[in-house]
């Protein structure tokens, strides 16, 4: 059995739990034991903490790293925030040996240094890579008959200078993950699009990070699928909370179940959407609920 | 400010050490390799939802060394860091990554939204931009898991962790509340 280390972030956690039972669920069936990264704190979020401090969010991120290093694991992320953020200052201080040596100087006033020896994966990557698509097929006891609007997000992808995902423009890999639960991942417009929430946009201009939302949503329900499958909590707080601010803020009401793709693997492997905390999302859609309730055999 | 506003520069005013200092951040070398073709801007999706945010506008202005008038620009907090426009430059230029190193000299001038402050000040006393709530506490509950995450908000000595390096770096004062 692999193992690493989970790191939860903020959001995963402390707004949809649902998101971080599942993945421990799923991991633990495709023969990954996850180990709990006491005491990490925020990622933190890249593009606000990075933009304000840059030292500070160093700091921050590769103590984040250290704790994992400590255990002699790499480190698994479900957030496309917190893979930007861990990867890229992972590579940096690895890279960078003026900057790994002032870090490491803040680092050893709270007991800890920065050696470089783990990698930080994202749970899509690490899906692709080390376990395989295979693999992943062969996990799924119950098909999951759906038609998905599959949400890449930005940070799994970009900036490609860290990362070595294939195309940008039109990558597949998440498209394959989840067909191999048994769905159909749907073409829809401006697939790659971003939620809008990125950049601290979310936190200083709602209006204008919930357009963006909303034009996915709406791209999204045009294609006629049943959900859309993310791989990031805060695309998916942009996109479930978000439409409770959009039908506030322009009126548009949507019911547009979001899934993470730990919950959509759960469901494949026999969970129902009470355990994998899917109906805790805060757009209720009983219809969706009551639909995947059959995926495990039920009625 | 859009591209149709017309105001006059006066080279008189502008700063042109201000671009040498964006270009010293490792990253950030070829911001004087922009060829102003608004590739980024053309594909941005921020830019068709706010079509007053142009990125490609914010780096001939630093380009051109205008500081004043770019670290208080009333755009340049729009970018979501989706780095498309990154992705795409013909000329390699670190577009984004140099928005973000210009976002750092504007909050090191004082320039800082009173919201990013607010969450700044968030995670530093809580070790979470998005700290747990008692709603999430049920839910964590509700389906069999502790009621508390294996984080900071588990271990005081590792939120002490995180305190200390913010006193260290000086995040604390940094983002505080201006009276
Ligand atoms: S940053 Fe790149 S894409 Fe944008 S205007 Fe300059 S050269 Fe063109
Ligand atoms: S990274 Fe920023 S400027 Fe570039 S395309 Fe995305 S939102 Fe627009």
């Amino acid at each position: 059995m692999s193992e690493l280390s989970f790191f939860l972030g903020c959001i995963a956690p402390n707004r949809y739990p649902g998101i971080e039972k599942a993945t421990k669920i799923v991991m633990e069936e495709l023969g990954v034991h996850l180990k709990e990264l006491k005491g990490a704190s925020c990622c933190p979020a890249p593009g606000v903490f990075r933009s304000f401090d840059k030292i500070t969010w160093l700091a921050l991120a590769s103590r984040n790293v250290v704790l994992s290093e400590e255990m002699g694991v790499d480190l698994l992320t479900v957030c496309n925030g917190c893979f930007g953020s861990l990867v890229d200052a992972n590579n940096q201080l690895k890279e960078d040996q003026d900057l790994r040596a002032e870090v490491n100087k803040i680092l050893a006033e709270v007991g800890h240094e920065f050696k470089g020896t783990i990698r930080v994966r994202h749970i899509m990557e690490y899906l692709y890579d080390d376990v395989g698509v295979e693999k992943v097929k062969e996990s799924i006891k119950y098909p999951v008959d759906l038609k998905i609007a599959v949400h890449y997000g930005c940070h799994l992808i970009k900036p490609s200078k860290e990362r070595h995902l294939g195309s940008i423009e039109n990558p597949t890999f998440f498209d394959e993950l989840v067909e191999a639960t048994g769905a159909t991942s749907v073409m829809y417009k401006d697939k790659n699009a971003c939620c809008g929430a990125g950049g601290g946009v979310r936190t200083s201009s709602l209006e204008t990070a919930l357009k963006l939302a909303r034009a996915k949503i709406e791209h999204a329900q045009a294609a006629g699928v049943d959900c859309i499958v993310d791989a990031c909590p805060f695309c998916h707080l942009q996109m479930d909370v978000g439409q409770t601010e959009i039908e506030k803020k322009f009126g548009d009401v949507f019911n547009m179940p979001i899934v993470h793709y730990s919950q959509l693997l759960g469901l494949g492997m026999g969970y129902t959407p009470q355990e994998l905390g899917i109906d805790m999302n805060y757009v209720k859609n009983d219809e969706f609920i009551a639909k995947i309730e059959k995926i495990g055999g039920g009625n | 400010m859009s591209d149709t506003d017309m105001k006059v520069i006066k080279t008189s005013d502008l700063d042109l050490a201000f671009r040498e200092e964006i270009m010293k951040e490792h990253g950030a070398e070829k911001l004087s390799m922009c060829f102003n073709c608004t590739g980024c801007t053309a594909g941005c999706t921020m830019a068709e939802h706010e079509p007053n945010y142009n990125i490609r506008q914010l780096l001939r202005m630093a380009n051109l060394g205008m500081r004043e008038e770019l670290l208080n620009h009333p755009y340049l907090w729009n970018c979501t860091t989706c780095y498309k426009c990154q992705e795409r430059c013909p000329q390699g230029v670190h577009n984004v990554d140099i928005l973000l190193k210009i976002r750092t000299m504007a909050v090191h001038s004082g320039i800082m939204l009173d919201k990013h402050r607010k969450v700044a000040q968030l995670m530093a006393n809580t070790g979470h931009a998005v700290p747990i709530n008692d709603d999430n506490k049920e839910k964590r509950k509700k389906l069999g898991m502790g009621e508390l995450p294996e984080t900071v908000h588990k271990y005081p000595d590792a939120l002490e962790e995180v305190h200390k390096i913010v006193r260290i770096t000086g995040f604390d004062k940094l983002t505080e509340a201006q009276s």
